[in-house]
């Protein structure tokens, strides 16, 4: 049984449609890509599937179990995790607050723990500050723990977002542009920061991104999709190749 | 003996950094030391002092009223205050700093609980010395403490969450109404609810369950504003919470059975210094609680991004509801409270006034900080106090000075900053 499994989903903003007939099956720890050219409704599919838009028609399976209508916070919780390609980060809050605050669904000290610092309150958060710190080490973060979010520079602040999105313990995460406006040494370290979350928590990943040379060498299978639908499916060698995405990216008739 | 032993480096540094050097050091128990031998002197020489320097009575809120009141008082009231509070407050925390430092650390050694204790009990003893001069400055510190409920719980809404709640006059009104409603029904033989119903002398032990019960009763209210309108972020809660205000104040003004416009009167007399400190200090230490935790960070999570925070697995918009109930519980605490210290309520205290008032001192304080909180509370409401003398023009002054916070500190005098008591209570020595 597929970890993730779309059937024939579709949307609607108002009369236009968004995206079409879309279908998506992910295997536990598969790697897959999905690009297409700026405002293909690539994050129009994000969001769909993370429960921030619902669907016009079609089926969204988590494991086997529909996710239609959850919130996005019990898709999250669910084990869908996600970072954002605008990052989303909470600017007054620190880094170490950040991935303490992804792990909110595994708190179960309640609001007696809250109001009135129960030994379980102590105990729990500091399970989850440990935690933090080991995925903030994963990501190389961990010395800028108390630093405040909006004192790193951007490619830092990327990283918390992974070690965010890595705490809610997801066991499919969607990167949404993970590179997006980073310099190239930036771009080598999250890309070993992908590779190893992959590896070391035998995660699914789903991304999306600009860079085809990120998703060519990351991906197992891409999918191109312009105009909300998905023209071309495939491994990085065959989409490289194949005519119609070369069309989509280029235009049809090349310049000499 | 208390110099600085750094040597050539000490020379090289400016003044004002040594002078901030050498307090750092200085423990909270010292600073409460030289509080407690502030109100001590006042309370043993002030009378022979006054006479000395010819003012007519002890300045009872250091000064600012007398001084207002007659210019040529001017010099003796400096020479008070530099006598009995300003130089014992400076002098005595630095001298006893070393001893100090050392027992701070042993009390946080042995129980950081016991220390705090034992720091509460000083500051109580304290402001129960100080308050002791007159009834004008008890009365003074007891509405004091009542704000400090007020703002912190009030910056719940307004700092940590982000929204622009208005509705707190309205929540302090339910909580005052019903407690009043519940101790006279209960303790007292009036005119309004007949003869007692319980025994008298039950009434002191069950007042907490009146506050709390006016606290409840506040919550009840505060789910007729946050589920309408959690559904949006925006101006949507500014506007009905304005509205859920003044409807809660004709529903009073209206009621024959609370005796409407005229109000209730003849509160008993169960609110003393000792109870308004611990329910205030009780409100903090649970707010303060409640904002360190994950669960309260929450709503600075949902404030900075609430897509965000949903798609990190917090549920949004209970986190949302909860904060705003627990918001509005303590104002109907405080509500509770103030009824009993004046021991009569009326419905236009509750009014667009009272708003103006928490506002400015959340504003003024800071947002999302429960230090922010207790100084923005304390310095407006003593700041009031102090400047009543100018009667109108006290409503120039306090908004200017808003004004003048607002262009150079946006967020507030101390915005942001977490409360950590077991920080503040640590010996102070440099290691």
């Amino acid at each position: 049984m597929p970890l993730l499994q779309i059937n024939n989903m579709s949307h609607d903003f108002g009369g236009l449609r968004a995206v079409n007939n879309y279908n998506l099956e992910i295997e536990p720890g598969q790697v897959r890509g999905l690009i297409g050219p700026n405002g293909a409704g690539k994050t129009t599919i994000f969001n769909l599937i993370t429960g921030i838009y619902q669907p016009t028609e079609g089926d969204i399976l988590l494991n086997g179990q529909s996710i239609v209508g959850l919130k996005p916070y019990q898709i999250a919780a669910g084990g869908l995790g996600r970072t954002f390609q605008n990052l989303r980060l909470w600017r007054h809050m620190t880094v170490l607050d950040h991935v303490k605050m992804a792990q909110y669904s595994k708190i179960s000290y309640g609001l007696i723990g809250a109001f009135f610092g129960t030994p379980k309150r102590r105990k729990e958060e500091a399970e989850i500050e440990e935690k933090a710190y080991t995925l903030l080490e994963l990501v190389g973060m961990a010395n800028l723990a108390d630093q405040l979010i909006v004192n790193l520079p951007y490619g830092d602040q990327r990283r918390v977002e992974m070690a965010r999105a890595l705490a809610t313990e997801p066991r499919i995460l969607f990167l949404d542009e993970p590179t997006a406006g980073m310099n190239p040494e930036e771009l080598i370290k999250m890309m070993e920061i992908i590779r190893r979350v992959h590896s070391e928590f035998g995660l699914a990943i789903f991304l999306i991104e600009h860079r085809l040379k990120v998703v060519m060498e990351l991906c197992e299978i891409i999918q191109t999709l312009v105009f909300g639908e998905v023209i071309a499916e495939g491994s990085a060698e065959e989409i490289q190749n194949d005519p119609k995405v070369i069309e989509a990216y280029l235009g049809k008739e090349t310049i000499h | 003996m208390v110099a600085i032993n750094s040597g050539n480096l000490a020379e090289k540094k400016t003044l004002s950094k040594r002078i901030r050097d050498s307090f750092s050091q200085v423990p909270l128990l010292a600073w409460f030391c030289g509080f407690l031998v502030a109100v001590l002197l006042e309370r043993f020489v002030g009378d022979p002092l006054t006479e000395l320097l010819g003012l007519p009575k002890i300045p009872a809120l250091f000064g600012a009223v007398t001084v207002l009141k007659k210019p040529l008082l001017i010099p003796g009231t400096l020479a008070f205050l530099l006598v009995i509070y300003i130089l014992p407050i400076i002098i005595v925390p630095r001298l006893c700093a070393p001893v100090l430092n050392r027992l701070a650390g042993w009390l946080f050694n042995v129980s950081p609980a016991v220390s705090v204790a034992i720091h509460l009990g000083l500051l109580y003893g304290i402001l129960h010395l100080w308050a002791d001069i007159s009834g004008y400055r008890l009365l003074t510190l007891k509405l004091t403490l009542i704000a400090v409920i007020v703002t912190l719980s009030l910056n719940v809404i307004n700092g940590y969450m982000g929204e622009f709640s208005c509705s707190h006059p309205g929540f302090l009104a339910l909580g005052a109404y019903t407690a009043s409603i519940f101790t006279l029904l209960f303790f007292v033989d009036d005119k309004v609810f007949g003869s007692a119903l319980l025994p008298k002398f039950l009434g002191p032990f069950l007042f907490p369950v009146a506050l709390i019960l006016g606290g409840l009763v506040a919550a009840i209210g505060a789910i007729a504003i946050a589920v309408p309108s959690f559904r949006t972020r925006g101006d949507y809660l500014a506007i009905i919470s304005l509205a859920f205000m003044f409807i809660i104040k004709s529903i009073i003004e209206n009621l024959e059975f609370v005796r409407g416009p005229r109000g209730l009167s003849s509160q008993p007399n169960y609110v003393d210094l000792p109870t308004v400190f611990i329910w205030t200090v009780a409100a903090v230490w649970i707010i303060n609680n409640f904002v360190r935790s994950t669960t309260g960070k929450a709503l600075n999570a949902v404030r900075d991004d609430e897509m965000a925070a949903d798609a990190m697995t917090v549920d949004t918009r209970r986190t949302k509801i909860v904060a705003f109930l627990f918001a509005a519980f303590w104002a109907g605490v405080a509500g509770g409270l103030f009824a009993h210290v004046l021991r009569y309520v009326n419905p236009s205290t509750f009014g667009i006034q009272k708003l103006a008032e928490v506002l400015a001192m959340v504003y003024f304080g800071g947002l999302n900080s429960v230090y922010g909180s207790i100084v923005g509370a304390v310095s407006l409401s003593l700041l009031g106090e102090a400047l009543r003398p100018l009667e109108i023009f006290k409503w120039i002054i306090i908004p200017l000075l808003l004004i003048l916070v607002m262009i150079y500190r946006p967020t507030g005098l101390i915005a942001f900053k977490e409360f950590n008591v077991m920080n503040l209570i640590r010996p102070k020595e440099k290691t």
